[in-house]
């Protein structure tokens, strides 16, 4: 065998800490290696030119490229050495920048280390077999999960694009969080009236089937061949024959019923439609509240439904669909505000969060867009705005700042300022984030056209003094403490993950970070894909974010998904486990361990032996530790091949030169 | 709650001078509630604020002394009712979790800290330990018709790592120990604000200004009294009361009592025990309004 090794500069990432030149010299003295030399970046077109040249020139059976993590360029070199001619699997990779240059900065024993890396991968190829991916076909319908403005673009584009669109929302309309705002930054747009038209094209688009009340409990399978189980919560209302007349909330007499639509201002019915513009515009009975469910007495909405809708009976029901491709787009959840004792935690009635604010503000709120008190009605004049609350807060486990936090309190001083003119907002704020288009100039606005006062610093406490609240902060601009009367105090509670992420994403086995986001592939260059192939993401499931980037990432995970569904079939990574039939004596072992199903039983005359799904199998080489009879093997990564890697360090480096 | 609870008492400095009444109804109280307490033998000055201005380690160690002193007893840990000693008690046992400042502090000690012993405030026992059910039964003259705002001061619950003891911005166990002696707790915002603490000396100004807030919001709140966990907030508020209205053109005539005064009185204790007469502001209005309600039944 003729092995190729090339040693990359990457610059001076590797080369600063690296004596390159020394490790391709050693490289040569390895045993089958035909061809080393120094590349100054191997991943260029002159650094591919010059391994498939090599290659050519030396008749090379193999390449070892010795750079950055495989994570970053494995599956450039394997289509490098491809267009040589040689098998994409006839390629190893050692990881001398993460693993060696960047964590040391002794230049001999990096080199060593370098050397020891290299003479591992040499010696696994020696062992490498050539392997060819297998094809699949696909089912080219996609899942979304969520249906806020991310989960409603994601879905109209796929929609648009042709593609058949399952779209699970938890809630009993789509709209998410978009649909409770009454304006939007900073074009102070009517909310409403942006999302409505889309909300429609959701209800009409033919290629959308959409399931409210319900949400995920299972995901079987793999990319283009999911199979996902949706759970369809009890409406006790039959939608096909409701028609949304509003009859039934008219004469229910139960009306106590939490209003999560306007962030618990107020009460709703037990059968009610959250909100006007409601899509599917259907009643949905709140089964807490309701008397004919918890006292089995009542009925009314039974007998004034002009449909004969009502349907008490009505029981959770399991819906499967397969799909091919899935977008997450499960949003975000606000900062539970209580957790700050002074600034009142929930103690007090006329200190609100932000949405409850959205909900006063809006005409289709609880009080017709009227500003009012939540404890007396009144109208209030001095409204001061607290920003950063649950964010860039370390004490309350949310250092990360929420990012439009700064646009909707402008945006609200403004709103307040044209709702009551007479009335003075006062914003105590940390810094003033507005870095997207036109946002800046929008903050400014609240400051000098509308008299907004800004004032910097945190609010250490707030306490009632007679029917005001005085908030007490500090103005660290001035270098004084501040106290301001106030007749109603508005909490700008910042962002966090929605409630059930982390189960979710165990589900569709992606990542998620400390605090519950969805972690993308790559930050920078991989911003709409995760980990998991055919799982992609919308929205603020991933971090906050605005709505025009929302909309913008929804758009961005269809085009994601239409690239992946533009071709018939998919190749499958033979990076696979394998079973030995002789050897393998049928114990089950390994189907107990695999974590994702993906080794089944089967029948070889009359024997019992374990059947690995090509196409389920993650490769991640658990069977094959478990394996007694070292019958499974995990191609390209087989027992022999690791086994080769252990020789060459031992052979190389007695222990000393470590120490 | 049986006979069971021993605890090693630590009085505290202020116990034996300013905060007499203190000290002595806490006493009677805990006798009354069936809680043992042994004093810590040859218990030594905490070193109050100053200490751990000037050091650590010295300020741990005189803290450490007296804990010291009390594991020689057979006792389920120690209390003192005084926020102060209370900080410096737990400060330093906190700080002897890391060896280190243990061995700085135990090289300065005859006999080793050990720092196995729980350390509360005499008000945690009372609502964790005793329960306001029991206070509630023992109750034979409920407090009816006193209007009391509870005011915990800015250390009993400060900082949160530390003391842990229930709410460091809105804490109520005084609040759910004088509703079950039969008061009427108003809802008193300023809670854990600060009366100025020792700027008495230094800067009445400071005092007058924030003990001020206190007795104005108090008042505003429709409190006729003021219940105190802490010797220097019930100083400031009921000795100072004088100098703040003077300052303040105000007119408070705000009884400040010590809660152990209080449930002392609804348990029926003697007024030896209580020392109400140590208070600057009568209380005499307050009790009149306690026995009014009392005597019409009567009548």
């Amino acid at each position: 065998m003729k092995i190729g090794v090339f040693v990359c500069h990457c610059g001076s990432n590797i080369a600063g800490t690296v004596d390159v030149a020394t490790v391709a010299e050693q490289a040569r003295n390895l045993p089958n290696v035909a061809f080393a030399s120094d590349t100054l970046y191997a991943c260029s077109e002159p650094g591919q030119d010059g391994i498939i040249n090599a290659i050519k020139e030396h008749k090379l059976d193999g390449v070892v490229v010795a750079s950055c993590t495989p994570r970053m360029h494995e599956a450039t070199f394997r289509k490098t050495v491809e267009r040589a001619g040689l098998n994409r699997y006839m390629f190893e990779m050692a990881n001398i920048r993460e693993h060696v240059s960047w964590i040391g900065k002794d230049v001999e024993a990096n080199t060593r280390k370098a050397i020891d890396l290299v003479a591992m991968a040499a010696a696994k190829l020696t062992h490498d077999q050539e392997l060819t991916p297998k094809s699949f076909s696909i089912n080219k319908r996609v899942l979304v999960v969520g249906g806020g403005v991310a989960g409603i673009q994601a879905a109209l584009d796929c929609a648009d694009g042709g593609l058949e669109v399952i779209l699970v929302e938890k809630t009993s309309s789509i709209g998410g969080k978009m649909a409770k705002l009454d304006k939007t930054f900073p074009t102070v747009d009517c909310s409403s009236c942006i999302l409505g038209p889309k909300m429609v094209d959701v209800a009409q688009h033919p290629n959308i089937t959409l399931h409210t009340s319900a949400e995920i409990s299972d995901i079987k399978g793999y990319v283009g061949n999911f199979t996902v189980s949706i759970n369809r919560k009890a409406t006790y209302v039959d939608n096909q024959a409701c028609t949304g007349c509003g009859l039934c909330m008219e004469k229910c007499p139960s009306k106590k019923s939490t209003d999560y639509f306007n962030e618990g201002i107020g009460t709703t019915t037990a059968i009610n439609i959250p909100f006007p513009q409601a899509i599917p515009k259907k009643a949905v009975i709140d089964p807490e509240f309701c008397m004919k469910l918890t006292k089995g007495k009542c009925g009314v909405c039974e007998k004034v439904c002009p449909t004969s809708a009502i349907r008490f009976e009505q029981q959770n029901e399991t819906i499967e669909e397969p799909v091919g491709a899935i977008i997450a787009a499960t949003g975000y959840d606000l900062f539970d505000f209580t957790r700050y004792g002074e600034y009142g935690g929930g103690r007090y009635p006329d200190v609100i969060t932000s949405m409850q604010y959205e909900r006063l503000l809006s005409a289709s709120g609880p009080t017709g867009g009227h500003i009012k008190r939540p404890s007396d009605g009144k109208e209030p004049k001095d409204v001061v705005f607290i920003q950063c609350v649950g964010s860039r807060d370390k004490s309350v486990g949310r250092p990360y700042c929420s990012g439009f936090c700064c646009m909707y309190t402008a945006k609200q001083a403004i709103l307040t300022k044209d709702h009551m003119p007479e009335s003075q907002s006062y914003v105590f704020y940390m810094d003033i984030r507005a870095p997207g288009k036109l946002y800046d100039e929008f903050t400014r606005r609240a400051m000098e056209e509308y008299d907004t006062k800004y004032i910097r610093g945190r609010v250490a406490m707030i306490y009632p003094k007679g029917d005001k609240y005085i908030v007490r902060g500090a103005d660290t601009l001035m270098g004084a403490q501040v106290e301001i009367e106030a007749d109603l105090v508005v909490l700008a509670v910042g962002a966090e993950a929605a409630k059930g992420a982390p189960q979710l994403a165990e589900k569709l086995r992606i990542s998620y970070d400390n605090y519950g986001f969805y972690m993308e592939s790559h930050p920078k260059l991989r911003p709409v894909e995760t980990n998991t192939a055919g799982v992609y993401l919308a929205g603020a499931c991933q971090g906050p974010k605005d709505i025009p980037s929302s909309v913008g990432q929804g758009s961005a995970a269809a085009s994601k998904v239409m690239s992946l569904f533009s071709k018939d079939m998919l190749e499958s990574d033979p990076q696979v486990s394998a079973v030995d039939i002789k050897r393998c004596v049928g114990c089950g072992k390994c189907i107990q361990t695999c974590p994702f199903g993906a080794i089944n039983e089967m029948d070889f005359r009359g024997m019992v032996k374990a059947d690995v799904i090509e196409t389920i199998c993650q490769g991640c080489g658990i069977c094959t530790s478990t394996c007694p009879q070292g019958a499974i093997q995990l191609q390209h990564f087989t027992d022999n091949q690791i086994l080769a890697e252990v020789n060459a360090i031992c052979q190389m480096s007695p222990v000393q030169n470590y120490e | 709650m049986s006979s069971s609870l021993v605890y090693a008492y630590y009085p505290g400095c202020s116990g034996l001078g300013t905060s007499l009444e203190y000290d002595r109804s806490t006493r009677a109280l805990c006798a009354a509630l069936g809680i043992k307490l042994i004093d810590i033998p040859d218990w030594s000055c905490c070193g109050s604020t100053p200490a751990h201005t000037v050091d650590h380690t010295l300020s741990g160690a005189l803290s450490a002394r007296n804990i010291a002193q009390a594991e020689s007893l057979d006792v389920q840990g120690i209390i003192t009712p005084c926020p102060s000693c209370l900080t410096n008690l737990k400060t330093a046992s906190y700080r002897m979790r890391d060896e280190g400042f243990k061995n700085k502090v135990n090289k300065l000690l005859d006999t080793p800290c050990r720092n196995d012993l729980p350390i509360m405030s005499v008000l945690q026992v009372l609502f964790e330990k005793v329960g306001p059910d029991a206070i509630k039964n023992k109750t034979t003259i409920p407090l009816k018709g006193i209007k009391v705002a509870p005011y915990y001061g800015c250390i009993m619950n400060r900082p949160p790592k530390i003391m842990n003891f229930d709410d460091c911005e809105n804490p109520i166990a005084m609040d759910v120990l004088m509703e079950a002696a039969g008061a009427e707790v108003m809802p008193f915002p300023l809670k854990v604000e600060c009366c100025g603490a020792s700027y008495g000396v230094a800067k009445k100004e400071m005092v007058t200004t924030l003990s001020g807030k206190l007795l104005d919001m108090a008042a505003d709140c429709g409190a006729t009294s003021m219940v105190t966990a802490c010797p220097l907030c019930q100083m400031n508020l009921d000795l100072r009361q004088s100098q703040v209205n003077r300052a303040n053109k105000s007119h408070h005539e705000m009884p400040i009592f010590y809660y152990t005064q209080l449930l002392g009185m609804a348990l029926g204790l003697n007024d030896e025990d209580l020392m109400l007469n140590k208070l600057c502001v009568s209380p005499n209005k307050v009790f009149y309004s306690l026995r009014e309600p009392q005597r019409a039944e009567a009548s």
